[in-house]
């Protein structure tokens, strides 16, 4: 797996197999991403469980936060990464120390550590690097149409309803690819290559 | 199995709508409704705090104009779209959201004479300054960019003139600036031209035009590439700071690369309020569905009308990207080699009056101030559109005395040329 693009079928098969997500890296402040992100997914049914070591202890949406991953008390199926990519190696490293192992390793967009990566693939972890899930679901479930944005999905069959609420739409749509967006692919792996050139140039 | 890209015509009919999830209605519905119903306090919340997606009010957002948003994004290529009430309302938004006062913009001095307007007098009032450069002299682009320029605004196919903007030579300026690119790329169409392939960061349209395509519908629409990274030096903070209107957020960090199209629509829309009728949006829709087959017969009359008047022996030159020998004729080939599109200028003879007889004269065309209608089209810029511009901007324009402007109808090909021949005769 090359992790520059996944499949539809990849992805909805992810986001349809996990229960619980740990997210490293969340913040209890509700105007930051992982905040909104965790809280989306929380309202989509998953099992949302934080990890901040400077919030352990407190209750943030009804869950309890934890200072890592190991303090854990229940099963993780997905570690959703929002942190920086250096500290993707340790958190993958802390991940296989849990029984049973979770079977996602998630790094958020922007976020694309391949030797992290490389590790939890050996360990026979599934790897998503440079996504957001909320956008994924958004996307796949067509939720993120309503916001006009282009889902990169058609179909002739009825989007589904999740049962959960009003205005909330199951991942379990029929779909084939859509409209593709190369130039913003291409402005994303420019961007990576130039924070590579620049980290290299010790800047 | 790998997965199947689909084409253009497949997505011009089936990208953004799908079956409605509850009546399983085939046709986008139109949700002709101001407001949506909140869940609980806490799903009212999670909306209009941006934490989820989802409808609100039809100011902000509606399904049937989510279609069409994301309908024209997929054809453009880019990752996200806004509707809104007309291409005017479009460039409006779009400029509210990259300027403030005493900033400046470089736009081509050959533009819709409507857009020049808008930039040289109502933008003047928010404090957003217009430099003109020459779309045939790129060099000019490089020379009129200053540090308080903002952004770069130019047509593909620029109105009414017939000229080839070189989309990809000024995407090149606009990067080495740092400014986005901004095409407004109405008469082209992405089923002629796809201006985000080029460079263009932000590409803008007039749905009333070619994309509705039958004349019955005023919209507008903003495409955001997903190409420009807005926080790079903090000079775009209605997208790279925390916003007070809503806790603080940033949106360039918090929608990655569909931030721009947020931004217009949670910023610019909201506060603004141009909103397009759902009705407005569904006939749009409807008109984009045929859109590949429309725009080939446009430019297929277009070109057989314009080879004919350029034979004439009333006609003094014909303006048509198009034709062999045209001076923008290789821009037209590199841009958009399917057709030059359908909107054109020619010369009469005769001058300023022969253009009032022309206009009086025809019986097919129809005499008025639109393009891109199923019906042929003819206008005399120089008394109606382009009216207010001085003498001097009407000749930069390319809508001096003597222009006529045509858009080239679905009719008959036959019948097109045969009106013209008889206005003519007594013009």
């Amino acid at each position: 797996m090359d992790h520059d693009s996944y499949s539809d079928t990849y992805i909805r098969g992810i986001l349809n197999t996990v229960k619980s997500i740990a997210m490293v890296g969340f913040s209890p402040k509700e105007n930051r991403p992982s905040y909104f992100a965790f809280k989306y997914l929380l309202e989509r049914g998953y099992i949302m469980i934080p990890i901040n070591p400077g919030q352990a202890g407190k209750q943030v949406l009804g869950r309890t936060v934890y200072a890592k991953l190991s303090d854990v008390p229940e099963p993780v199926d997905m570690v959703d990464i929002f942190r920086a990519p250096q500290f993707a190696v340790p958190i993958v490293q802390e991940a296989l120390t849990l029984q049973p192992y979770p079977q996602v390793i998630w790094m958020q967009l922007g976020v694309r550590n391949d030797e992290a990566a490389a590790l939890a693939e050996t360990a026979g972890l599934k790897v998503v690097m440079n996504r957001c899930p909320k956008i994924e679901y958004g996307r796949l479930s067509s939720e993120i149409s309503w916001m006009g944005v282009n889902s990169r999905t058609i179909s002739s069959k009825r989007a589904q309803l999740s049962g959960r609420g009003i205005q909330r739409l199951s991942l379990n749509r029929t779909t084939m690819s859509g409209g593709a967006t190369d130039a913003a692919e291409r402005a994303i792996a420019k961007e990576a290559a130039d924070r590579a050139a620049g980290e290299g140039d010790g800047r | 199995m790998t997965e199947r890209i689909p084409g253009f015509s497949t997505l011009a009919i089936h990208a953004g709508a799908q079956p409605d999830p509850t009546t399983g209605a085939r046709a986008t519905p139109i949700y002709q409704t101001t407001s949506f119903v909140f869940e609980d306090v806490d799903h009212a919340a999670s909306l209009f705090g941006l934490q989820t997606f989802g409808n609100i009010y039809t100011r902000i957002g509606n399904p049937t104009n989510a279609v069409l948003e994301e309908r024209v994004a997929a054809l453009e290529g880019g990752t996200a779209g806004l509707a809104v009430a007309s291409g005017h309302a479009a460039q409006v938004i779009v400029f509210h959201c990259l300027m403030r006062p005493g900033d400046e913009f470089v736009a081509a001095k050959k533009l819709y004479g409507g857009s020049i307007n808008q930039f040289n007098h109502a933008f003047k009032n928010f404090g957003w300054n217009v430099v003109w450069a020459d779309p045939d002299d790129v060099s000019s682009f490089e020379r009129a960019v200053s540090p308080k320029t903002k952004a770069i605004f130019i047509e593909s196919i620029a109105n009414p003139g017939g000229v080839i903007c070189d989309v990809e030579a000024i995407a090149k300026i606009a990067r080495g600036a740092g400014v986005p690119l901004i095409v407004d790329n109405t008469l082209a169409t992405p089923y002629l031209c796809k201006p985000i392939d080029y460079g263009a960061d932000i590409v803008v349209h007039s749905l009333t035009k070619f994309l509705g395509g039958h004349g019955n519908s005023i919209g507008g629409l903003v495409v955001d590439a997903g190409t420009f990274n807005w926080s790079r030096e903090g000079r775009y903070p209605m997208l790279s700071e925390p916003r007070p209107e809503y806790h603080g957020i940033v949106l360039h960090e918090t929608f990655g690369n569909f931030a721009f199209a947020i931004a217009c629509r949670v910023l610019s829309l909201r506060d603004m309020g141009p909103a397009l009728s759902p009705f407005n949006a569904f006939l749009i829709l409807t008109g984009i569905e045929t859109l590949p087959l429309r725009m080939q017969r446009h430019c297929d009359n277009a070109l057989s009308t314009a080879e004919w008047l350029a034979e004439h022996p009333k006609v003094a030159w014909v303006s048509y990207p198009g034709l062999d020998g045209d001076r923008y004729n290789s821009l037209a080939q590199k841009y958009c080699p399917s057709g030059a599109g359908s909107v054109f200028t020619f010369g009469l003879k005769g001058g300023y009056e022969a253009g009032i007889k022309l206009v009086s004269n025809v019986k097919l065309f129809s005499h008025l101030a639109n393009i891109g209608d199923t019906r042929s089209l003819i206008i005399h810029p120089a008394s109606t559109t382009h009216r207010q511009l001085s003498d001097a901007q009407k000749v930069q324009a390319g809508a001096g005395p003597d222009v006529v402007r045509l858009s080239i109808g679905l009719e008959d090909v036959e019948d097109i040329i045969g009106d013209l021949e008889d206005a003519l005769a007594t013009a």
